[in-house]
């Protein structure tokens, strides 16, 4: 067990290397006017010097290595555009817990009403509660986000009687980007369970639990249910995966002081630190995100065997 | 139709038989001699031949497919959408997309036109640009756009998918370079593409295609896998089968279904994408309308009820379209499914 932890971990720290440094140097790319807040007004001999003094015009490896230097020490270079001088760690700090209570309320949020929707569609199968429910995941998945997001704002922010700009400090402006936020996971979990459950329902053991004379509704939540969860746990990652893509667009609509309206700001201003330092940022925390939904698999699922490659053939 | 004249022949044969019970047996004795039982003889051929079922693979996908009714009326709706998008511009008393229409009598813009006024359809936006005419041009860039990703992922994905599947030698690099492409969400991948790329409809789809080819390969894989080894394959490369011919002619044509239908998923999600980027601020600029861009007008109005029709048009087209493609593509998926067929 602990040699498989060790593997794995040592395995994710080997891609995040990897990325990290695949995505620095495709932001070597970036436009040059990204790294001054004056770029207008400058002559090209100015924006050269600027340019040297910055060490952009080293050599790519060189970069690379003086970035990995500096990022181990916690720096990431100053932001050019976005707020002058400022390092860009400090920024990000200011806005990172208020973008990761958002992302676990919305987690709760997908997993307290998904998982509850999809027993009650597994149970019903083929009935009106499940083609009701099947109607919904449809719309959801097949809908574009960014579409269905403006209707919630739109009509949401109406029905609850509150403004445009967040506030933090009252409950009711975190109910709409909560509530967006889960949907999409909403839809994935109570899509899957529906179909572990249906799966279940044919095999022997409740066959002989029917021929018992056990409830419908005992079956489905004692017998039925605890199985079908065990392989809803693997999908636990990729939720994670899209709360963290859900925040980018849902924080940006409302104005939530967090990171993912930080990066479009920064991406319409062309604030090459910036962007460097949320992309690179995102990235990190998809990739941890993915190893603790993998770990988590393993301490659930007892049958998951350790040290075995993925994909097996 | 088909179906529909074969219940209808099926029945007459039944009223037949049940008349033929009520006479009774002495009205038997009239009928013609080749309704009564008569003595087959031998007869050497066909003691030889054997049965052979009228099986049809693609018969019997596209009959199971069109029994689901819902599929069918949208696939109906969907070519007739796609088709009035493209023929739009070559119909009489079109706009153009990007002309700010002017009153000729005050010489002042056509600013935010309710809709069915002044000879707007959908009504104009606020500089005066008719909406019918924006709508019917974003939704053929969002189209185009969307047909070019399916299409890459697509030719992009299966090549490396068999390659992957099919020569181990190489398994170990795509795995890892799957394993590295898998960890970084799509969305900073789109951003970072675009961000580094000047917006046009190219660099939208390479922004696009560049993770999604690696999940269709790894689809692709995961098939080829499973039926590489079968028996039909090992005897094929026994006979001297070349690799190309073992590829196209033995593994792909297994896999028509499920490529048919990651490229009707993807579809709804490159324009979904589009929209999302375009709302970042690094879509197309507006003298290319596409839905994303026409969405994003939409929204900055949205909170003023009257101008809401800017929204609401866009939204409708892009919604449908989308779930069309998703149903369409998933009864599809269903009746390809072999074990769909025996019913």
């Amino acid at each position: 067990m602990v040699q498989y932890l060790a593997k794995r971990i040592g395995r994710s720290i080997l891609t995040l290397f990897v990325i990290v440094t695949l995505v620095f140097c495709l932001l070597r790319l970036m436009p040059v006017e990204g790294y001054f807040s004056n770029y207008e007004k400058m002559t090209p001999a100015q924006v050269q010097a600027g340019l040297q003094s910055m060490g952009l015009l080293d050599p790519l490896p060189v970069q690379v290595g003086r970035f990995w230097k500096n990022a181990l020490q916690g720096d990431l270079g100053v932001s050019h555009i976005y707020k002058v001088n400022a390092p860009v760690t400090q920024i990000l700090a200011q806005k990172l817990p208020i973008s990761i209570q958002m992302g676990v309320c919305a987690m709760v949020l997908s997993l307290v009403l998904g998982i509850p929707l999809g027993l009650v569609m597994g149970r019903y199968k083929n009935r009106l509660p499940d083609k009701l429910g099947t109607a919904v995941i449809v719309l959801i998945q097949a809908v574009p986000a960014a579409v269905y997001f403006l209707y919630i704002q739109m009509y949401g922010t109406t029905a609850l009687g509150v403004g445009l700009l967040f506030n933090a400090a009252d409950w009711r402006y975190w109910v709409l980007p909560v509530c967006s936020m889960s949907l999409a996971n909403l839809a994935f979990y109570a899509m899957w369970l529906r179909r572990y459950m249906v799966d279940e329902n044919n095999k022997d053991y409740v066959r002989l639990a029917r021929a018992k004379g056990v409830s419908e509704t005992n079956i489905s939540l004692h017998h039925v249910f605890r199985n079908a969860m065990v392989p809803l746990v693997q999908y636990i990652p990729s939720a994670f995966l899209n709360t963290v893509v859900g925040s980018i667009y849902i924080e940006s609509l409302y104005s939530i002081p967090g990171m993912g309206g930080l990066l479009v700001t920064c991406v319409q201003r062309h604030d090459n630190t910036m962007v460097q330092g949320i992309v690179l940022l995102y990235a990190c925390v998809g990739i941890i995100g993915l190893i603790l939904g993998d770990l988590l698999m393993v301490l659930i699922d007892p049958r998951i065997s350790f040290g075995k490659k993925e994909g097996g053939r | 139709m088909l179906s529909f004249l074969k219940n209808i022949r099926s029945r007459r044969l039944e009223q037949q038989l049940d008349t033929l019970q009520q006479q009774g047996p002495a009205a038997w004795a009239q009928l013609p001699e080749n309704e009564l039982f008569t003595p087959a003889g031998f007869q050497p051929q066909q003691a030889e031949a054997t049965a052979s079922s009228n099986y049809s693979y693609w018969g019997s996908t596209f009959r199971a497919f069109f029994k689901n009714r819902l599929a069918v009326a949208l696939l109906i709706a969907l070519i007739a959408v796609v088709a009035f998008a493209f023929l739009q511009p070559c119909l009489p008393g079109q706009k153009d997309p990007n002309l700010c229409a002017v009153d000729p009598v005050t010489g002042i813009q056509y600013r935010n036109i309710a809709p069915g006024q002044d000879g707007f359809v959908w009504g104009s936006n606020s500089i005066g640009q008719d909406l019918w005419a924006r709508i019917w041009a974003g939704a053929r860039t969002s189209l185009t756009i969307a047909f070019f990703v399916a299409v890459v992922e697509a030719v992009v994905g299966i090549t490396a998918g068999v390659l992957w599947g099919y020569v181990r030698g190489l398994d170990f690099l795509f795995t890892e370079l799957y394993n590295i492409f898998d960890n970084i969400p799509t969305a900073i991948v789109l951003i970072l593409i675009s961000y580094v790329a000047t917006p046009s409809i190219w660099t939208m789809i390479l922004g696009m295609s560049i993770k999604g080819w690696i999940e269709m390969a790894r689809f692709i894989r995961n098939q080829i896998l499973i039926i590489r080894d079968r028996d039909y394959n090992v005897a094929s490369r026994c006979i001297g089968t070349p690799t190309f011919r073992i590829v196209v002619r033995n593994l792909l044509p297994y896999l028509v279904s499920v490529i048919m239908l990651r490229m009707a998923l993807t579809i709804p999600e490159a324009i979904g994408n589009e929209v999302f980027i375009t709302y970042i601020g690094l879509g197309l600029s507006v003298e290319t309308p596409s839905l994303g861009n026409l969405v994003n007008d939409g929204r900055k109005v949205m909170m003023q009820a009257g101008l809401r029709y800017q929204l609401l048009y866009p939204t409708l087209i892009l919604s449908f379209v989308t779930i069309a493609f998703y149903l369409i593509g998933n009864a599809f998926s269903d009746a390809a499914d072999p074990k769909n067929h025996l019913q």
